[in-house]
């Protein structure tokens, strides 16, 4: 009986032949905290009376959520990592690098290998083949000392694609289909595995942003193969030796399988106050919006600003619509200036953060006034999740913010490209 | 046995609910952090919470974020049990592993105030106020091992390693 992905890189991480429902014990290639969660988990690491860390090149810290640091208390915290990192030989990624997500994909993450770690995100690696998940501060304590950790290996869902996107429509439009179609525990416990013409000739930033967003939908993991074009990637990054062909076997066995016809997919967005609760852009037509977000890791990418700049450039942003952009990671910013899109979107009015989480969880930078409504390109729209429970939030593509930055209201991108 | 009352909650009640974002600056500040506990699901719930009382939850409760502060701060506001339909894979495992016990099971028959009396061994909820009994799923036998020494931590402490 063949092998899922999830199957094959937890047996062979393990040791065993892990099937679905069994327990396993395997090793992590990489085991990393942030700046909201990375303190808790240096706390209980100290209690556990595990005395190093198991790999400390293995192991990396990243200050990202609150930068550069709004206030004394996220300013200690942040002095607290930088010590542990000091002290144990962990690796620092510090303010104005970017968010981990994407720099976990940009530099460390490898297909087939295993990644925990202390943000619920760390799933986006699974766009390159790895079984990237997160856990909370115990359990990444816990594998910083022991260098492994314990897996229920999880049942699969295969996720079929076919078709060509409509233009306008993308990768983010998939996922938010997807998870309004199966809801915000449709794969609790599960991995989602993406196979299907349309993943093969899906972008990798594109696959990072469905992965990314597997776990909302409760998924453990959101998994493709590593194919040709994780390969050009990973070249791409100077690490093509990083790169190892994973696919799951033709007889591996699924709990489910769902086709999507992406062809018929139409831009989709998100309402409050739930991932679940989606709609197509063109029902929430004429919605005012105050402010509209790109970035984050799910969608902070070079491809996603040069979305926004495309549709943006000579063209100015609404009057009564803030536009706020935070690139995910240096090298987005880098690449960003170099092909001229922040030059389009910073005329167009918008106001570029330094590479990081920004406004996405509601700690500063952007947080909503009562009664706002906001577009943003990120994964959640919980009540609050943008630092004000009186507040609204909208998650949707790059595309459709950029649309919508340029009305002030909520807008479907086919109509403005 | 635990004995306790029943604060009911309806489904989808995420981290952000429980210990939103806007409070990470006290995250190193635990005491001053769970004065918010589910604040933006039920601002009266910290002032009415005692010790040994329980949660008693819809579908799919703690999703979201992977914060263990979530679990901590229910911990420290003296709730000795959650009870849901269903609850989120990441805050299950970080319950467990602060020794906070998870029970899964159909809790539509609970109504907010109710007394309730919990047999963890039995794998029994008894609804005093109404009269009911409940069976709740079992909790996966290397949870439970993590769950009788009180958490991960000292689960780790004791033995050094996973001994699964």
């Amino acid at each position: 009986m063949g092998k899922t992905l999830a199957e094959k890189i937890l047996s062979k991480k393990s040791g065993n032949d892990a099937r679905a429902g069994d327990i396993v014990i395997a090793e992590v290639d990489l085991v990393f905290v942030q700046d909201t969660t990375g303190p808790l988990t240096i706390r209980q690491f100290q209690a556990s009376g595990l005395e190093s860390l198991a790999n400390p090149q293995k192991t990396a810290l990243f200050i990202d959520h609150a930068v550069p640091s709004p206030n004394q208390a996220l300013s200690n915290d942040h002095l607290f990592l930088r010590h542990f990192a000091g002290e144990t030989g962990g690796f620092i990624s510090d303010v104005g690098d970017g968010v981990c997500h994407q720099i976990v994909v940009e530099s460390l993450a490898r297909p087939g290998g295993v990644i925990v770690a202390s943000d619920s995100h760390t799933v986006t690696a699974g766009g390159l083949g790895a079984f990237a998940t997160g856990m909370g501060s115990s359990d990444v304590a816990v594998a910083m000392g022991l260098g492994k950790t314990w897996f229920r290996v999880p049942e699969s869902i295969r996720i079929v694609t076919s078709g060509n996107f409509q233009k306008g429509v993308g990768a983010k439009d998939l996922i938010l289909y997807l998870i309004g179609q199966i809801g915000a525990d449709g794969a609790t416990y599960k991995a989602l595995e993406f196979s299907g013409d349309a993943v093969g000739a899906l972008s990798m930033p594109g696959r990072f942003t469905i992965a990314n967003m597997a776990v909302e939908a409760g998924a453990k993991v959101g998994l493709f193969p590593a194919d040709e074009t994780t390969r050009d990637y990973l070249v791409e990054q100077g690490r093509g030796d990083h790169y190892q062909p994973i696919f799951p076997d033709v007889d591996a066995v699924y709990e489910q399988a769902i086709c999507i016809d992406v062809a018929e997919l139409e831009p989709t967005l998100s309402k409050p106050h739930a991932v679940d609760n989606t709609a197509p852009v063109r029902e929430l037509k004429g919605t005012k919006i105050q402010q509209v977000f790109i970035g984050t890791c799910t969608n902070g990418r070079l491809e996603d600003l040069a979305m926004a700049a495309n549709i943006l450039k000579g063209k100015k942003r609404h009057r009564e619509t803030r536009l706020i952009v935070a690139p995910a990671s240096r090298q987005v910013l880098l690449g960003a200036i170099k092909s001229g899109y922040i030059q389009s979107l910073v005329e167009a009015g918008a106001v570029v953060l330094p590479p990081g989480c920004g406004p996405c969880l509601g700690l500063h930078q952007g947080v909503l006034g009562d009664g706002e409504a906001c577009l943003s390109t990120s994964n959640r729209n919980f009540k609050g999740r943008m630092g004000n429970p009186e507040a609204f939030v909208y998650l949707g593509s790059p595309a459709t913010a950029a649309a919508t930055a340029l009305t002030g209201e909520i807008t479907d991108p086919r109509e403005v490209i | 046995m635990l004995k306790g009352r029943a604060f009911k909650f309806g489904d989808s009640i995420s981290t952000d609910h429980i210990i939103p974002g806007r409070f990470a600056c006290l995250r190193s500040n635990l005491p001053e952090l769970a004065k918010h506990v589910l604040e933006d699901a039920d601002p009266t719930f910290v002032s009415r919470v005692k010790g040994g009382d329980f949660i008693v939850a819809g579908n799919n409760f703690g999703l979201g974020s992977s914060r263990e502060h979530a679990p901590l701060v229910i911990k420290m506001a003296g709730v000795s049990a959650i009870l849901a339909k269903s609850v989120a894979r990441i805050f299950f495992r970080n319950a467990i592993n602060l020794g906070l016990p998870v029970l899964i099971f159909d809790t539509g028959e609970i109504n907010d105030g109710d007394e309730l009396e919990i047999d963890l061994v039995a794998g029994t909820v008894k609804d005093i106020t109404n009269g009911k009994q409940f069976t709740f799923g079992r909790i996966p036998e290397v949870m439970l091992r993590i769950l009788d020494e009180g958490g991960l931590i000292p689960y780790i402490q004791k033995h050094g390693d996973f001994k699964l």
